[in-house]
């Protein structure tokens, strides 16, 4: 049976159809939720895509955390279930407190929007348990807000614990030590700024987001079995 | 209420750094530690001054501002007068 992934669109969310198709051609069965329920039952994942939930009001993501179905993401965030914030649904992540530090304005004042090549740096979260380290993949990214930033003892955390799940070869937006991508301490939780979803068909370039994506979908049982 | 959000020391600020920049190039000399923000301007009804400082830090803790890489500043300024509220404003 395929899994059950909810993709949640905030008013303002504008990659859910791209998430949707890509985990659909990976064999997942996806469902767009709208951010007002406050029940996600039966799903077996979550991916949080991109856009400007709720316009990036205030700042990204903080209306967002705000709305019902950040109750369920929580919860099921807690209980193991992998959750993808992609560019704004990282952000989204981040000011939700389910993941550290935060994504402020790109250095040099630049909105970036073209493949750039990230290297994946550790197998300890969900979508790249199955990637060697050290695989560099071509990926688009797409955002203003995209230099991660966070505390000195935070950083030092992440590193400690494997938790920088990739890095800009050529860093883009200024982000602290080229972090492209973090994830929680169990590794379910992960926040990208590169969109794999936009290289998922050999059409638009090499396919090398559907390693990550693919990752996402089979994760859930060694991530029950190893880590919870 | 008047509320100052601004990058925290230490965070770069690249709007800043820009116009810090820009500055000088149309011959204004001397500035320095150019940080911008935003403000957000509001109206609140509360018992005292004191208390509505302490209602503005919660907002700003919990909404206004993100603790890693912002900061709030908050001040009170005094709301429009009777002559600008039809319901007849406090001072």
């Amino acid at each position: 049976m395929s899994l059950k992934v909810a993709v949640v669109v905030f008013p303002g969310t504008n990659c859910e159809h791209d998430v949707a198709r890509a985990l659909g051609d990976l064999g997942a069965s996806c469902e767009l939720v709208f951010h007002d329920r406050s029940r996600l039952a039966g799903f077996d994942a979550v991916v949080l895509p991109g856009g400007f939930a709720h316009g990036d009001y205030l700042r990204p993501g903080a209306i967002a955390r705000f709305s019902p179905v950040m109750g369920e993401v929580r919860r099921l965030a807690g209980e193991g279930a992998p959750v993808l914030g992609i560019c704004n649904g990282f952000q989204v992540l981040t000011e939700a407190g389910l993941l550290p530090g935060a994504l402020q304005r790109n250095a040099g004042l630049r909105f970036v929007c073209r493949p750039v090549r990230v290297r994946i740096e550790s197998q300890s979260c969900v979508l790249t348990r199955h990637l060697e380290p050290g695989t560099v993949l071509r990926i688009p990214v797409n955002h203003m807000l995209g230099n991660y930033v966070c505390e000195p003892a935070t950083l030092a955390e992440l590193r400690a614990e494997s938790r920088i799940v990739a890095r800009y070869v050529d860093n883009p937006n200024g982000s602290l030590d080229d972090i492209a991508g973090v994830c929680n301490r169990q590794g379910n939780v992960v926040g990208l700024m590169p969109h794999p979803e936009r290289a998922c068909d050999p059409l638009l370039g090499p396919p090398d987001g559907r390693p990550l994506l693919a990752g996402l979908l089979g994760a859930r049982a060694p991530l029950d079995a190893g880590l919870l | 209420m008047l509320v100052e959000v601004t990058h925290r020391e230490g965070v770069a600020d690249p709007e800043g750094a820009t116009i810090e920049r820009a500055l000088p190039a149309l011959g204004f000399g001397g500035v320095s530690r150019v940080r911008v923000g935003k403000a957000i301007r509001f109206e609140l009804e509360a018992d005292s001054e004191e208390a509505a400082r302490r209602e503005v830090e919660e907002m700003c803790r919990r909404l206004l501002a993100n603790p890693v890489i912002e900061q709030a500043s908050s001040s009170v300024v005094a709301a429009p007068g009777p002559a600008s509220r039809a319901e007849g404003g406090r001072a």
